[in-house]
């Protein structure tokens, strides 16, 4: 059943050969070096097409730790690639819900509330005073002196920051933001974050929060247990 | 041995002409270097049409796996439409994740036609816009390489004695090594820069391992471990060949390698640059500019946690180092705290920790 909900995904028909089980993806994999983590035990799950392994893959930790950097792309010497294999995996379990299932799934919501949210309010990804000195202390001090100063810093290089007109952080106008969030809503990607926000409430409230607040995302956001080492 | 194994994997890069699609992360981290190269294509004579319209590929968003796919392909079939209109037909690209992006939607649609017409309708019945595909598609590391020697002409210095290393951002090339010069293994667009500009490149081990970026890994704040700790494999494996300074082609890389080195500076009291201070990171455009004389203040690389005095110094460019912090129309806006990645014992120059 899965395998089969997966072939919808082209990327899986494009990520999915037939693979040998060499583990090279493995050797040159970000992940695998930091996480216990093996690229090439994912690939070997969806390939056996074995409906209780994959569904345990869809609700663990384990379908999160890709960097999606694509390094085991080029190195397949069957030109398989487990990168777009997880992307289709990770589409499944958000679909199924199951993404709330596993602590680094659950991440999925903080992430939609930052980036999504800014990509249909703002059209960029993101802008300098989302990336707050205060959640991103590695940032170091140039970066809290540049957004603390941002408008007497980014103008010197792009007159219209925040405003009309083009160049560097220009104020996307609202016809443009109105066509994005027209696309999102024509290609199921607003229902797909609709999506992401109800399997989160639900885990919320049965993990004891009141919902998906902002107290859930800031647990989501910012708890590790340790339990992912290599 | 001069390798030579790039020229296998040469492409074809438009000559002039451009539809400029900017970069979420490069106008947030590095302002200056969008305005470089757009300054940098004047003084070539180059004809780039920057067009407030266009906005992310929702890259970032798509690679965190929270925007589907075919959201992303009629998101950048809107760019395309938008070139279309305003009568461009090639794509310069200051992105490498929107760079990868673009090529793989293109590949994707080749090799299943059916995601192009359903993206074609989707963008119509969104937007009522229509598109044509681009003729050529660059990343904007690919222009300037392809106006090296043109660049070398103009300059007013060069990169003589001067280690280098090269970072190309994964998705350049690993994607489709066939849209990188030099393919996946032996990318050549940055070396092929500090060649032509006099400068000696530094290969080492881990020359082509990730910066550490890995999307979800460094934006959920419970995984920036994993951001860390694959900078520093390559900042360790870097710092025995002693280079000068680094250059990316990736708006993230250049400013995680930067980043991280303050990070490792502060919990590690490591330091990776052969004089005890860190290594500069810069980004292409800055190391064009550099050559061509431009004002590194004027191309922002104040924004640089690691301090790039040390290597301007050692270039020879005149900079007024009181300049370093004003802002818009010379306003000094105060000076960001110092941090232990630039100091150095006995440093009377830069900036000291204490």
């Amino acid at each position: 059943m899965y395998f089969e909900l997966l072939t919808k995904d082209i990327r899986l028909r494009e990520g999915l050969k037939a693979c040998m089980n060499c583990g090279v993806c493995t050797g040159v994999c970000p992940s695998a070096e930091f996480y216990d983590y093996d690229p090439r035990q994912i690939v070997c799950i969806v390939q056996s097409r074995d409906d209780e392994q994959i569904e345990q893959l869809l609700k663990s930790d384990r379908l999160w730790y890709c960097g999606e950097c694509m390094s085991c792309r080029p190195r397949c010497p069957r030109g398989n690639t487990p990168g777009y294999i997880i992307q289709a995996l990770r589409t499944l379990s958000q679909q199924l819900g199951f993404f709330t299932e596993s602590e680094k799934g659950r991440q999925q919501l903080a992430i939609k509330r930052v980036i999504g949210h800014h990509i249909l309010e703002k059209g960029y990804c993101i802008t300098p005073r989302l990336v707050a000195p205060a959640m991103h202390p590695e940032q170091g001090p140039v970066w809290d002196w540049a957004v603390g100063n941002d408008t007497d810093f980014w103008t010197k290089f792009s007159p219209n920051y925040r405003g009309a007109g083009a160049g560097a952080l220009r104020e996307i106008d609202s016809d443009a933001i109105a066509e994005i969030n027209r696309i999102f809503e024509v290609t199921g990607g607003k229902d797909f974050f609709d999506t992401i926000e109800a399997a989160s409430d639900r885990k919320a409230r049965q993990m004891g929060f009141d919902g998906a607040d902002e107290s859930y995302v800031n647990h989501t956001y910012t708890f590790n247990s340790g339990n992912h080492g290599a | 041995m001069v390798l030579n194994s790039w020229r296998e994997y040469e492409k074809e890069i438009a000559d002039d002409r451009y539809y400029y699609a900017r970069s979420c992360i490069r106008q947030n981290f590095f302002p200056g270097s969008e305005t470089t190269f757009l300054r940098i294509m004047r003084q070539l004579g180059k004809d780039v049409y920057d067009d407030p319209r266009h906005t992310s590929c929702t890259g970032i968003g798509y690679h965190t796996d929270i925007v589907p796919l075919d959201t992303t392909m009629a998101v950048v079939a809107r760019q395309f439409a938008l070139m279309t209109e305003a009568g461009y037909e090639n794509m310069a690209i200051s992105c490498i994740t929107s760079f990868g992006l673009y090529t793989e939607i293109l590949e994707t649609w080749h090799e299943f036609p059916e995601t192009e017409q359903r993206a074609r309708e989707n963008l119509f019945k969104a937007t009522g816009r229509e598109f044509r595909k681009p003729k050529n598609i660059a990343h904007t590391s690919d222009i300037v390489f392809h106006n090296r020697e043109a660049i070398r002409q103009m300059a007013v210095r060069d990169l003589k004695g001067l280690k280098v290393v090269e970072h190309i951002g994964c998705h350049y090339a690993k994607i489709f090594p066939k849209s990188g010069i030099g393919g996946s293994e032996f990318p050549y667009v940055l070396a092929g820069m500090v060649e032509a500009w006099g400068g000696q490149v530094v290969d080492y081990p881990e020359r082509r391992h990730c910066c550490g970026f890995g999307f979800r890994n460094y934006l959920v704040k419970a995984n920036r471990g994993f951001s860390i700790a694959n900078s520093r494999k390559k900042l360790e494996s870097m710092k025995p060949y002693k280079p000068d300074f680094m250059v990316a082609n990736c708006p993230g890389c250049a400013m995680f390698l930067d980043k991280w080195q303050y990070a490792l500076a502060e919990m590690e009291n490591t330091t990776y640059g052969a004089d005890g201070r860190g290594i500069p990171v810069l980004t292409y455009e800055e190391m064009a500019g550099l050559v061509l004389g431009y004002d590194p203040w004027e191309m922002g690389m104040q924004m640089h946690q690691v301090d790039v005095e040390p290597l301007l110094d050692k270039l020879g460019v005149d900079y007024d180092p009181a300049a370093k912090f004003l802002g818009r129309a010379g306003k000094y806006i105060g000076a960001p705290k110092p941090a232990g990645v630039n100091s150095f014992e006995g440093d009377r120059i830069y900036r000291i920790k204490n």
